[in-house]
């Protein structure tokens, strides 16, 4: 399966580069930016609370991509980390530590030992028992959460307001929030960018490639690889933190396994092994989602045939198919 | 604890071991055949109960909902198979989670709209309705019994017919060893078909005996499919002895675990503590159980060769 | 005799009920080029795995550089300084040739614990790795996907490879596997520039190749040595005729 996810890595030719790596980038995130602007002309909240969850799913897809595109380790319980981050600051809030300072740091350290410790069983499994266990350990996370009555078990955790930070209720208004999400995406793009070219991300992605290989180069590929897992976990964490405060409620619905493909559809959605893909991605999705269910209340029958057709059909994603697209148009 | 309600747990934890054997048989063989991971087959087993609702509500006759519903179980499982799964054979594992995951939200959602999402039920054929004092003191429900009974007869058949029969050769040869037994002039194709179909229709039949039992309602088939997932991965994919030892585990611990978590846990701590740890704890142990096999065998306990 | 580079001491390996190595005890002096032949399913690749961690033996010692290296699993003992190259090419298909070699340069120089600066621009590693490429004659196309790359010359990477790792011993599984006349006199050529450097263990079907460069020759048959010799003298014994060179054309 590590060959099949190896094809899909996209071969690199110097002009696609400069496009994918400085133009198609800056289009998105301009884009971004400037949607608060936008929002002069329509229902502003609506629009800015979309495209927030937008950007806060974005990063948590470009966590996962790392690993599944990039390291060809299809993690199914990814969510996890997502509900662990809300949780933080959920559980936090409710004890009256209601500041950033204290929720994001517990967050991303909560998200981040539960990464490592189900790493360490995880991933001395391959291929399929792989995705299983992470989907078990998923699973293990949202039975837990359901379970803390003192923490709304089932129904969940409604939240007074957002962080604070260092006291102040800079979150509070909706655009501010805006812009430190989009920082935040920002910020954990060029992070993965810079991570998939260095020398840890060379390892990493060789190791996809061919483990023996890396192994018999005197890499320790397993180690290598808990700690690209215990990053993308801490990423996906931050996701979270500023999934509760975008919503003001934490639930355990928020690390289903239902939403752990769902992470999984988004990147494969923009296509995997690109960073730009899995923020395409993320938006395709939710938009979609957000536009089918304004037409009928069983959306799903419409979005289920899609992703399987999608899938028979279309491999390598959005990308992939604009890719085709741009080749046949060039060549005709 | 008496030893009264243990009997009644033991039993129980039989039933649900020998529920989740039906559920897991059809996974693991679909698994290490087509090397195809279905995540639709909770669906089937979902379907199963709907269908003999259904068929119930038809005919009147809890028998012939059984055979009806059993047979529509195949016939979708083999429209499936034609119009979806045969185009992902050999496709990298992520596709067949996508696609099967499409297939999930079509079905959990088609099912609310035919049906409504109000938990139907299924009444328990007369004859079999009631309980039986199996020990004095210990009253079991008959239907319970007749599940546990009908799921270790389905588990001898399989039995006999994966290691007796020509069928039974074919599947365990393709487990392992696929491309050879098509060049061996074996329509591999009509075999996959086969085991398809087959395990459709344990998972069909699954839904349709837990149905006078459980509420059938959408999504009922996702947490049970979890369930099934840690079975063949304990069991170690492409086995069906894998998957009988490991849903029988796994029923056992699960039920017996939530039962009685809260009173050991209490030997340990204070009563009140023990009511807030238990039950989260008592949700954790199987995977918990999952995470330390996996740790010991990567594989699973008897994991088909080859794989 | 100079304290051996590597030591095989009764080495064991059953698979299943099938013994794969018997008993078997081998020496590689420093320096030297020993050449391992033997006929298919001697079980070479599998001692060849076993020399580099890949296996473990189920009896048996295993010393490298005068440390017992049987428990050490194979990135550690890559990281002491065993080298090897795969029957089967092993390099990195969407990686290019100098990323290729680079990687291991990098294994031997500094921590990959670095998550920032961008690798490809780390000038030492990449001249590092256009020496090895050089070594082998692929530096003109340093800039190509593995995939991209003519079988020969993926078997002239695999070497550039194991030579980037500053080897104290280099073990050669097959390297002139599936290449043509032309590429496998190229790949002697490249050999016996070597040979001095670091010693190598070279397993070999290609009779010409194995008796233009090797300095002793060791006999594999049903996974034990039969005999370790000069070549001169392997050639003409009279067991090894029987049970393998007879079959081949020297």
């Amino acid at each position: 399966m590590a060959e099949v996810a190896a094809e899909r890595a996209p071969v690199v030719s110097s002009a696609t580069t400069a496009w994918r790596s400085y133009v198609l980038p800056l289009v998105i995130f301009a884009l971004f930016a400037a949607i608060p602007l936008l929002g002069q002309f329509t229902a502003e909240a609506y629009l800015l609370s979309l495209v927030t969850r937008v950007m806060i799913f974005a990063i948590a897809a470009l966590s996962l991509d790392l690993l599944v595109g990039y390291g060809a380790l299809v993690s199914f319980g990814h969510a996890a980390f997502m509900g662990i981050g809300a949780y933080a600051v959920g559980i936090l809030a409710s004890h009256g530590f209601g500041d950033a300072l204290v929720a994001l740091p517990v967050a991303l350290a909560a998200s981040a030992l539960f990464a490592w410790l189900t790493g360490i069983v995880s991933l001395r499994t391959k291929g399929v028992y792989f995705i299983m266990i992470t989907l078990a350990f998923g699973q293990m996370a949202f039975f837990t959460a359901s379970s803390l009555a003192p923490y709304g078990g089932d129904d969940g955790l409604t939240l007074q307001s957002r962080s604070t930070v260092a006291g102040f209720d800079l979150l509070a208004n909706d655009r501010v929030f805006y812009y430190v999400t989009f920082l935040c995406l920002v910020a954990i793009y060029l992070f993965c960018r810079a991570l998939v070219r260095s020398r840890f991300g060379r390892v990493f992605r060789g190791a996809r490639e061919n483990e023996t290989r890396m192994v018999t180069l005197g890499y320790d590929v397993y180690r290598y690889r808990l700690v690209a897992y215990v990053l993308a976990g801490m990423m996906a964490g931050l996701s979270g933190f500023l999934l509760a405060n975008a919503t003001n409620f934490v639930a355990p619905a928020y690390m289903s396994w239902q939403r752990s493909g769902e992470l999984l559809i988004m990147i494969i959605l923009g296509g995997i092994g690109s960073l730009n893909g899995a923020v395409i991605g993320t938006a395709a999705f939710l938009l979609l989602e957000e536009w089918l269910a304004g037409f009928t209340e069983h959306w799903k029958m419409i979005f289920g045939p899609f992703l399987v057709l999608a899938v028979v059909f279309v491999p390598g994603g959005l990308l992939g198919l604009s890719r085709f697209i741009m080749r046949r148009l060039r060549r005709g | 604890m008496s030893l009264t309600l243990f009997l009644i747990q033991f039993l129980n934890g039989l039933q649900l071991g020998v529920l989740l054997f039906l559920i897991a048989a059809g996974l693991t063989l679909v698994f290490g055949v087509m090397d195809f991971i279905n995540l639709a087959h909770g669906v089937q087993y979902m379907l199963g109960a709907y269908l003999a609702v259904m068929f119930y509500a038809m005919t009147g006759s809890f028998v012939l909902a059984l055979v009806l519903a059993l047979i529509a179980a195949l016939a979708f499982g083999l429209f499936l198979e034609f119009v979806v799964f045969r185009h992902l054979y050999g496709r990298d594992h992520l596709d067949h989670v996508i696609a099967t995951f499409g297939i999930i939200m079509f079905l959990n959602q088609a099912v609310k709209y035919l049906w409504g999402a109000a938990p139907l039920s299924l009444p328990v054929p007369d004859a079999l309705s009631g309980s039986v004092e199996l020990f004095p003191g210990v009253l079991y429900p008959v239907w319970r019994l007749v599940i546990i009974g009908a799921g270790l007869g389905v588990a001898l058949l399989l039995y006999i017919l994966v290691s007796r029969s020509r069928i039974g050769m074919l599947v365990r040869a393709g487990s392992t060893h696929a491309p050879i037994v098509s060049a061996l002039g074996v329509d591999i194709r009509r075999l996959f078909t086969i085991v398809f179909g087959f395990g459709a229709m344990l998972a069909g039949f699954a839904g349709i005996m837990i149905a006078p039992i459980l509420s059938v309602e959408p999504g009922m088939g996702d947490s049970i499919l979890i369930l099934a997932f840690v079975v063949i991965v304990i069991g170690g994919i492409g086995s069906i002895r894998g998957a009988f030892i490991g849903a029988l585990v796994i029923g056992l611990v699960d039920t017996l675990g939530r039962s009685f978590a809260v009173d050991i846990l209490r030997l340990f701590m204070t009563s009140s503590t023990a009511r807030t740890v238990g039950p989260a704890l008592a949700s954790m142990l199987i995977y918990v159980l999952m995470a330390v096999v996996l740790y010991v065998r990567p594989a699973g306990l008897f994991p088909a060769k080859g794989r | 005799m100079a304290e051996p580079v590597l030591s095989l001491r009764g080495l064991r390996k059953n698979f299943g009920g099938l013994r794969v190595t018997d008993d078997l005890s081998l020496d590689v002096l420093p320096g030297e080029l020993h050449a391992l032949i033997g006929p298919n399913g001697a079980g070479k690749t599998t001692l060849i795995n076993q020399i580099s961690g890949l296996i473990t033996p189920d009896a048996g010692r295993i010393v490298f550089c005068g440390q017992d290296v049987t428990a050490t699993a194979a990135a550690g003992r890559a990281r002491l300084g065993l080298a090897r190259s795969f029957q089967i090419t092993a390099t990195l298909p969407h990686f290019s040739a100098l990323e290729n070699v680079a990687l291991a340069v990098q294994a031997r120089s500094g921590s990959s614990y670095r998550f920032f600066a961008d690798a490809s621009r780390e000038e030492d590693l990449s001249a590092e790795a256009m020496r090895a490429l050089q070594d082998v004659g692929l530096a003109h196309r340093a800039d190509k996907l593995a995939s991209e790359l003519s079988h020969g010359e993926r078997r002239a990477l695999e070497l550039a490879i194991a030579l980037a790792m500053e080897p104290k011993l280099l073990v050669l599984d097959e390297p002139m596997a599936g290449t043509g006349r032309e590429e496998s006199a190229r790949l002697v050529d490249v050999l016996q520039r070597l040979k001095g450097r670091f010693p190598i263990v070279l397993v070999e079907h290609d009779m010409q190749a194995v008796f233009a460069l090797a300095d002793r020759v060791s006999v594999l048959i049903y996974g034990r040595i039969l005999m370790t010799g000069a070549p001169d003298v392997v050639r003409s014994d009279p067991k090894v005729i029987a049970a393998y060179l007879g079959d081949e054309t020297a």
